[in-house]
């Protein structure tokens, strides 16, 4: 290794202030993680290991759970809940057992903050700029958005943390992704990261640690700042992040789990979290932003990206030819036009409050036809909450969209919400693999604006047509 | 875990590019609190139709499941973290997965269930995909890949540390334990929490 320089990136920042044992040519780093994350799917193996191993849970005060990803997002009449399957039932059960014996602060159904992990832990305030933070999710990456090192694990890593409150891990390389300019009419958020990683590719940042940088990023909400961290790891980057300012402060303020100490003060110490001029990156990507239009996919994988007054491009392999394929789609054609059974608003990637505003903004301009079927889950009880004070579900529902419990739903489509085969689904979640919604279900991806106007339009139209 | 020094094989080769893990283990197959057993369900949907009946997929046919080496394509194990993956590959039986580009997590989980990620020379990645099924004897002690057929040597990087676990046959939870007191020593420094 050379030795570091003296101008440090975020992430060199980041990552050196957790070192606890330093990597060597023989040994990984040991690295600290402040903030633990668990939910139901990628837990259960992790707690039972550390019993056979007669291990307790190190820093259970570090740790946080929630039920997210096999919940339910219909109540019945009797106000139970209908899992798709018991063995369902059962690992959301385990779930909350295995927080209880081991002492995990847990918002379960009881709690007024439970939610999507990602979208409940900023909410809490649990996430705080400067940490390292992991869970067996592969969208932790979305709290880089605070300046955080986040990124996901698997089980036997939950198991290592949960028994050390560290990880081994080698430093991945550097990535900036520089986007400046101006967004124009009708871009959004979603639709920066869907061209991002149209231009780098599914695996363009393997093995890198991507900062986003640039007047978009320092210009965009948190929530949109989410959304683009979100999905570093759909192009192959495990984590991604954004250095924190005056609008993650504003933002952060007065939430629940904040350190009991002067705020203002804090936020002194997090403005130090911003790369040093000169920093070197070992890559380092430049976009223009007058050249990104609202976006949609058009394959089988988040890479597969194309503007919606764009065609689609022609294939470069057998492969592509076989998304095309599996999507029913034609090189060469429009993607408006095609007809839509299905939209999905929700996910850790867009069902955040101003995911819900902007879906009923474009909601209220129409009625989803008969032949769509369309929900709109928001990410946590928080934002439901949110959401109705606002009257957002009355336009949503007005529109004859469906109105849910927050959860993960048909992002990942275990909890039996899920599309049929053959079945297009607008969705603005963060992956479009195939089957990923529901076996021979056909995924695009898109922002909620798009997947709004496609709703009440019963085909893929071009969002910059409304109000 | 069963310890992996020197391995021959013929491949089984499943060329596409970016396989996902929803490809190698569909999300529905996630609710179960144990991990064993989960070969039956590897790349479900590549091997059963919509009835629940086996494809003629080469991976049903008992000549693929007596081979525990995959070549896959570029890119192979991209997408979410769920280590159901590399326990639906291990139970299946593979021990080896080769590629010109092998996704972080995938790569990270399938090191901790015995599994060796290879990301080869891209020369060498297209060679095999010209040549399914072809023998290959993968050496961690000298860290070579042997193709059969004059498909040539080649060498390839495992890190010392992942290489001394899988040779021995141990996990990593030991040498993390034994880190107990810098761990101890980091917390006082900055202060609890």
């Amino acid at each position: 290794m050379t030795p570091s320089p003296a101008a440090q990136s975020l992430f060199d920042k980041v990552w050196a202030s957790h070192v606890v044992t330093p990597e060597s040519a023989s040994n990984p780093a040991v690295l600290y993680i402040d903030l633990h994350l668990i939910h139901e799917v990628t837990s259960p193996q992790a707690f039972t290991e550390l019993e056979q191993r007669g291990l307790p849970v190190r820093r259970p005060d570090r740790t946080l759970a929630t039920i997210d990803h096999s919940t339910p997002t219909l109540i019945n009449a009797d106000g139970t809940r209908p899992f798709v399957t018991a063995q369902a039932e059962r690992q959301v059960e385990q779930l909350i057992a295995n927080a209880t014996t081991h002492d995990i602060p847990l918002h379960g159904w009881d709690s007024p903050s439970r939610g999507i992990v990602h979208v409940m832990g900023p909410e809490l305030g649990a996430v705080q700029p400067g940490m390292t933070i992991v869970c067996g999710d592969s969208h932790t990456a979305t709290h880089g958005a605070f300046g955080c090192l986040a990124f996901g694990i698997g089980t036997t890593q939950v198991g290592h943390v949960l028994a050390t409150q560290c990880l081994l891990m080698r430093k991945p390389k550097s990535m900036a992704i520089h986007v400046n300019g101006d967004l124009g009419t009708g871009v959004t958020p979603k639709d920066v990261i869907l061209h991002i990683i149209a231009q780098i590719g599914v695996g363009g940042g393997t093995g890198h640690t991507i900062e986003y940088r640039g007047n978009v990023f320092e210009e965009m909400s948190m929530e949109g700042r989410m959304t683009v961290c979100n999905m570093s790891i759909e192009a192959g980057a495990r984590a991604g992040m954004i250095a924190p300012d005056q609008t993650t402060f504003d933002w952060l303020r007065d939430r629940p789990m904040l350190p009991d100490t002067d705020y203002d003060q804090l936020c002194e110490t997090w403005r130090n979290l911003r790369s040093d001029p000169n920093c070197t990156y070992d890559r380092e990507v430049i976009i223009d932003a007058a050249d990104i239009r609202p976006m949609l996919t058009y394959g089988t994988h988040p890479g597969h990206g194309v503007a919606i007054d764009a065609l689609i491009p022609a294939p470069k392999d057998a492969s592509d030819q076989k998304s095309l394929d599996y999507m029913q789609v034609q090189a060469g054609a429009s993607m408006q036009g095609l007809h839509v059974d299905r939209v999905f608003i929700g996910s850790c990637t867009n069902s955040r409050i101003e995911d819900m505003r902007e879906a009923a903004r474009i909601l209220s301009q129409g009625r989803v036809p008969d032949t769509v079927t369309a929900i709109v889950v928001p990410g946590s009880e928080a934002v439901k909450l949110q959401a109705e004070a606002e009257g957002l579900h009355d336009l949503i529902t007005a529109s004859g969209a469906e109105w849910r419990e927050p959860g993960c739903s048909m992002c990942i489509a275990m909890n039996g919400d899920l599309a049929a085969p053959g079945e297009l689904v607008v969705s603005t979640s963060n992956r479009n693999f195939a089957g990923r919604q529901g076996p021979g279900a056909r995924t695009v991806l898109a922002s909620p604006a798009m997947a709004a106007a496609a709703a009440i339009s019963g085909k893929i139209v071009d969002v910059r047509n409304f109000a | 875990m069963t310890p992996l020094t020197t391995l021959t094989s013929r491949t089984i080769t499943l060329p596409e590019p970016n396989i996902d893990t929803d490809q190698i283990m569909p999300a529905r197959f996630l609710t179960m609190t144990t991990r064993d057993g989960l070969g039956k369900h590897a790349f479900h949907d590549w091997r059963y139709d919509a009835d629940g009946q086996e494809t003629d997929h080469f991976l049903n046919s008992d000549e693929a499941k007596s081979r525990s080496v995959i070549v896959g394509g570029h890119n192979f194990g991209c997408g979410s973290s769920r280590e159901h993956a590399p326990w639906g590959l291990a139970d299946y039986g593979i021990r080896v997965v080769i590629s010109s580009e092998i996704a972080d997590i995938f790569r990270t989980n399938a090191l901790k269930n015995g599994v060796l990620p290879i990301v080869i020379d891209p020369r060498a990645h297209q060679w095999l995909l010209d040549h399914p099924g072809e023998e290959v004897t993968v050496d961690l002690e000298s860290r070579e890949l042997r193709i059969g057929g004059n498909g040539g040597t080649w060498a390839f990087d495992v890190d010392d540390f992942s290489r001394h676990c899988l040779m021995q046959g141990v996990d990593e939870m030991g040498y993390l334990a034994s880190n107990a007191e810098a761990i101890a020593k980091f917390e006082a420094r900055r202060g609890r929490p």
